[in-house]
């Protein structure tokens, strides 16, 4: 995230904007989007007869679209939206547009720190990637799983790479889609090109791949792994020492493969989303170790704990050595850290998030139509209408929480930034 | 012929009694495993509730749309199955048999009775023979073993009957007829009668399926 | 001379399908021989065996495939006759057939059977004859032998995780192309896209998106008339079908599936709602969940019907004016064998229409479309195939309307395109509506 030690972390609680009196403002308030730090809120409203803005912190953008829509605030809390000008898409940041138009946008994407923004862009049936408005020289006749390295600056896509119309399915199962990376597609055309990723480095790209309609494996830069598996999920390269792990199935059941080779020791009914703990040393994965069952494996071994219906987003703390996850039972939702359940279940929790020392969790969830920060396991006292993800303080002693206060007819948007002890006790 | 009556009325009873129920036992065991290694889903699905719910209406004549729609054929195989079962364990002379060999023993039907019903699975196996030879959807699935099948389903009760009415040579037909029993018991496990053993799964099963899975009716 | 290869070639199917004999010419006994075992022995367990040895030949699941019923009781339309065409020849033989069969077994499964279930409802066994489809549909795929069209569409699934080739701005232009239209109706309507935290996420299918985009249309009035809190994602996952599901590609329908059901974790929406559609509505609920190791759906999934019915019970939907024509209704096979939504569907109808005329038989017994379970998109080769193949079903649907229906409510995508031939070819003149079409024309609308 932005550098997060130069927003305001004082005690107390700070009235941002008055989105009640928004709709005595504009025509319609589509919903609102806070920024990461707090210090901005934000809707696409309607100004007028088919025109429409951007209403950032009680005032709306100058310009005027025919349409906007994702709005997304980037990690450094710059605000982010999609815009129509007579039919004509590009991006606006913080109310400037790109000078560059095109036919569609869509799929903004950040790199960590914000400075680079990517979409997807469509102009004359071609297709390619924009960076910072900042289009691909080469075109394709379509594109795909747009993935941003760490940094932003590198952009890959999936792309058909050799012409092939519907109905001809013999050529489709030759391979006529690979792998593009910054607008150059890799040698090897594959039948299918899905989910990849980045190295660390930004400098190489690893993605799941079907080299028949039978055959699925790890490309790496283009270079199939010498394995072939009867499917695989995303690889993941390890920021320790570059290697490329992904869950892989063989005889029925998943496991952990790297660079082809078996990894973890033992399979699964379901292994998905494995991710590296910030050093690289650990490996956790949501798996399912039987039929039904779901649960967090760190290193291969699974938790006791398991869920029923789900378990997803699963998230390492910053010192790598614990783990949390959302698990769901007879649907209803809760945060599971290093496989222990918090007591209290919602209608919907949100993804986990670690102190900057790893000690405590926080977490949005839902109960009865209202919002609340939940930290270790204990709810706030103080409901929202909406509500923005908690972020700890560099300390770790105190938690920023985003929300709207009021019901349906009105309400106001605070930045409160409050001690953890007030809500742990 | 003495020692061929005491050696299908004393061992191979025993054999095909042994076959007939480890059969059954190594059956459903091997099933069962086999299950558990490949077909996991079954166990995660089967409810005794709503298996118990489907097996209940296909096990009550006319208890489904389908016998309803076959009233004959409904009807015939009722009490086909039922006489299959019944005439066999409530047999006046299988009782004395019970009783010479076990001193067990309990009620009989009359010889009346039994004579009845022995016709009436005789005729069953009479309507499924003519079934499979006259309607073309059945014959089409028809093969020298379901004739097999059924010729060692009919023999014990032919023979039997024969037996009894002490008709022409009716010391071979019964030694003929304990066989027949014995062969038949012992087929039970190992060919398409095994449907007796497999049944309450693969009806249980489905019914699990519609009823707890999908909210369905299936029958 | 020798007897050719397979005896009643004059029943062989003429048509031509470059899916399947191109695929047929690639094959070699030993290729054929090998696929089989490796699909039968990793594949396939207790219930392939007992399913096999516990048959007894009966017949009595004759009458319940519309196939056997619209050939004139020919069997080897029968769904035993199926079996026996296909598994029991390939476990007598232990594979070793020759590519001929594996042209014939192709066929029969990919066309000749719906694997609509009904069959299990007759046999007193219940032997799951669709599941034993599937296994050979399964065999196909791994030989490379499927219909072209299925095929073709198993590869947009592939390629575009839809099933019509629709690429991602193309989705999203559409919904934002359907947002405007109806906004000329309902000025403050909307389809929102991306809301996180929304209730539902509302899912369809391709062909809407391509054919039917009215259908997007009328489902953002009903919900946003009702005040439904709903979105939609701008990503790939929008698409609920599964064709991979039915060509055999079962790690295709696996990766459908979690794209699928993470698109509506992502969105952190509490239900999945999805339109019209049968086949999607299996692949969500019980085969394609199934696959990834979810033993129901993560995120539960609602059926249209389900939700009108939720909508009009709750009063959030009111009736302005009841359709006047008499109506009759197809219960879909996915979801009334499939979910039991028949009796909440009844509802919906009697609450939205004058006078409703039962079709017979009805509910869990009705007779298939016979345009789903990938048939009707083995496409335009099998057109004639297909509606003759239900002729059961232009009788039942005459028989509705001599006692007076006018109308035919059929809410499945797959029932509607059945249906729709079948009207034509068999010269019924019967209109043919989707439940929502039928609820947007006489609900209550902001004036």
């Amino acid at each position: 995230m932005h550098n997060i030690s130069s927003w305001a972390w004082e005690i107390g609680k700070k009235l941002i904007a008055d989105t009640g009196k928004w709709k005595d403002m504009f025509e319609n308030i589509e919903e609102p989007y806070v920024s990461p730090d707090g210090e901005k809120i934000a809707a696409v409203v309607k100004t007028g007869e088919m025109e429409f803005s951007v209403c950032e912190n009680d005032a709306p953008w100058e310009r005027r679209f025919d349409k906007v829509w994702y709005l997304k605030f980037g990690p450094d809390n710059r605000l982010t939206a999609l815009v129509s000008d007579t039919g004509a898409w590009t991006v606006a940041v913080d109310g400037d547009v790109w000078e560059n138009t095109f036919d569609f946008v869509w799929n903004t994407k950040f790199g960590t720190d914000g400075k680079n923004i990517t979409v997807a862009a469509q102009k004359e049936m071609e297709y390619f990637a924009v960076t910072n408005d900042i289009p691909w020289e080469t075109g394709f006749s379509s594109l795909s799983n747009l993935t941003i390295s760490r940094d932003g600056k590198r952009v890959a896509g999936v792309v058909p790479t050799v012409d092939v119309s519907e109905g001809e399915i013999f050529k489709f199962q030759e391979g006529c889609y690979s792998a593009v990376v910054d607008g150059k597609p890799w040698d090897t055309n594959f039948v299918n090109v899905w989910d990849m990723a980045f190295s660390h480095d930004s400098e190489h790209v690893a993605a799941e791949v079907r080299t028949s309609l039978y055959d699925y494996t790890i490309a790496v830069d283009g270079v199939p792994w010498d394995k072939i598996y009867t499917s695989v999920w995303m690889p993941q390269f390890s920021p320790a020492n570059g290697s490329v792990t992904a869950p892989v199935r063989i005889a029925g059941k998943w496991t952990l493969a790297r660079d082809g080779n078996p990894f973890w020791n033992r399979s699964f009914a379901q292994l998905w989303h494995h991710m590296y703990s910030p050093d690289g040393k650990k490996i956790a994965a949501i798996v399912a170790p039987k039929f039904g069952r779901w649960t967090v494996a760190v290193d291969g071994k699974p938790w006791s704990l398991t869920f029923g219906d789900l378990v997803t987003e699963a998230v390492f703390s910053p010192d790598g050595n614990r783990v949390a996850c959302i698990g769901k039972e007879d649907g209803k939702w809760t945060i599971a850290v290093d496989g222990k359940a918090w007591g209290g279940v919602y209608d919907m929790v949100w993804q986990p998030v670690f102190s900057p020392d790893s000690r405590s969790v926080a977490a949005k969830a839902e109960k009865n139509g209202r919002y609340t920060i939940v930290i270790d396991g204990k709810p706030f006292k103080d409901s929202y209408k909406a509500l923005g993800d908690p972020v700890f303080s560099p300390d770790s002693e105190k938690i920023l929480i985003k929300g709207i206060e009021g019901d349906a007819d009105g309400g106001k948007y605070y930045r409160q930034v409050l001690p953890i002890t007030d809500i742990t006790g | 012929m003495h020692d061929i009556y005491n050696f299908v009325s004393g061992p191979l009873v025993w054999v095909s009694f042994i076959i007939f129920f480890g059969g059954i036992l190594y059956r459903l065991i091997s099933m069962a495993v086999l299950a558990k290694k490949k077909d996991v889903i079954v166990y995660e699905y089967m409810s005794l509730q709503y298996g118990l719910r489907s097996i209940l209406h296909w096990i009550i004549p006319f208890g489904t749309v389908k016998w309803q729609k076959n009233p004959i054929f409904t009807i015939v195989t009722f009490t086909f199955h039922i006489c299959l079962i019944f005439i066999p364990i409530f047999l006046f002379a299988h009782i004395i048999l019970w009783k010479e060999s076990w001193d067990i023993s309990w009620w009989y039907i009359s010889d009346i009775a039994a004579d009845v019903l022995t016709i009436v699975v005789i005729a069953s196996c009479i309507f499924f023979l003519v079934r499979r030879i006259v309607l073309p959807d059945v014959k089409y699935l028809t093969s020298i073993s379901d004739y097999v099948i059924l010729g060692i389903v009919a023999a014990p009760f032919i023979t039997g009957f024969w037996t009894y009415h002490q008709w022409p040579g009716f010391r071979i037909m019964g030694i003929i007829h304990i066989l027949s029993g014995e062969i038949m018991l012992a087929a039970i496990p190992f060919t398409r009668l095994s449907h007796m053993i497999f049944f309450p799964f693969t009806r249980g099963y489905m019914g699990s399926e519609f009823g707890a899975v999908r909210h369905a009716k299936d029958w | 001379m020798a007897e050719p290869a397979i005896k009643n070639s004059e029943q062989i199917d003429k048509i031509v399908d470059e899916g399947i004999d191109t695929g047929i010419a690639r094959l070699t006994p030993e290729k054929i021989e090998q696929v089989i075992n490796k699909v039968l022995k990793t594949e396939t367990g207790a219930r392939l065996k007992t399913y096999v040895e516990t048959c007894v030949h009966c017949g009595l699941c004759s009458e319940a495939c519309h196939y056997y019923l619209s050939h004139d009781n020919d069997p080897k339309f029968s769904p035993a006759g199926k079996v026996k065409q296909t598994i029991w020849e390939i476990l007598k033989k232990k594979g070793k057939v020759d590519p001929e069969f594996i042209r014939r077994i192709s066929r029969i499964a990919s066309t000749e059977c719906n694997l609509c279930r009904r069959c299990a409802m007759y046999c007193p066994f219940g032997i799951d004859v669709a599941y034993l489809i599937t296994i050979v549909r399964r065999i196909c795929h791994m030989l490379g032998v499927t219909p072209l069209y299925q095929q073709d569409t198993a590869h947009s699934h592939s390629a575009n995780l839809n099933q019509m080739w629709v690429k991602e701005d193309e989705y999203i232009d559409t919904l934002q192309w359907q947002e405007e239209e109806a906004q000329d109706e309902i000025p403050y309507l909307r389809i929102p896209v991306e809301k996180e935290g929304a209730e539902i996420f509302y899912s369809v299918i391709a062909p809407e998106l391509k054919f039917r985009a009215q259908l997007i249309y009328q489902a953002a009035v009903i919900l946003n008339v009702a005040g439904v809190d709903f979105t939609m994602p701008a990503t790939p996952g929008w698409d609920n079908s599964d064709l991979c599901m039915f060509t055999g590609d079962n790690e295709m329908m696996g990766r459908l599936k979690k794209a699928h059901f993470e698109t509506a974790m992502r969105l952190k929406v509490k239900r999945i709602v999805m339109g019209e559609c049968g086949h999607a509505f299996r692949s969500v609920y019980d085969v394609g969940n199934r696959w990834l190791a979810w033993k129901m759906p993560p995120i539960p999934v609602i059926h249209a019907v389900e939700f009108y019915y939720e909508l009009i019970k709750e009063g959030k939907i009111k009736i302005a004016k009841k359709y006047e024509g008499a109506v009759t209704f197809q219960d879909p096979c996915n979801i009334s064998r499939g979910r039991g939504l028949h009796e909440m569907a009844r509802y919906v109808v009697n609450a939205t229409c004058e006078e409703f005329i039962e079709m017979h038989p009805n509910r869990e017994h009705n007779y298939c479309c016979c345009a789903g379970g990938g048939v009707i998109n083995a496409g335009p080769p099998y057109k004639m195939k297909r509606i003759k193949g239900n002729r059961i079903k232009a009788e039942q649907l005459f028989a509705a309307k001599a006692r007076g229906a006018k109308v035919v409510i059929a809410p499945c995508h797959n029932c509607h395109g059945g249906i729709e031939d079948i009207i034509h070819h068999y010269g019924l003149d019967m209109e043919l509506y989707f439940l929502g079409d039928i609820i947007y024309k006489i609900m209550e609308k902001p004036v």
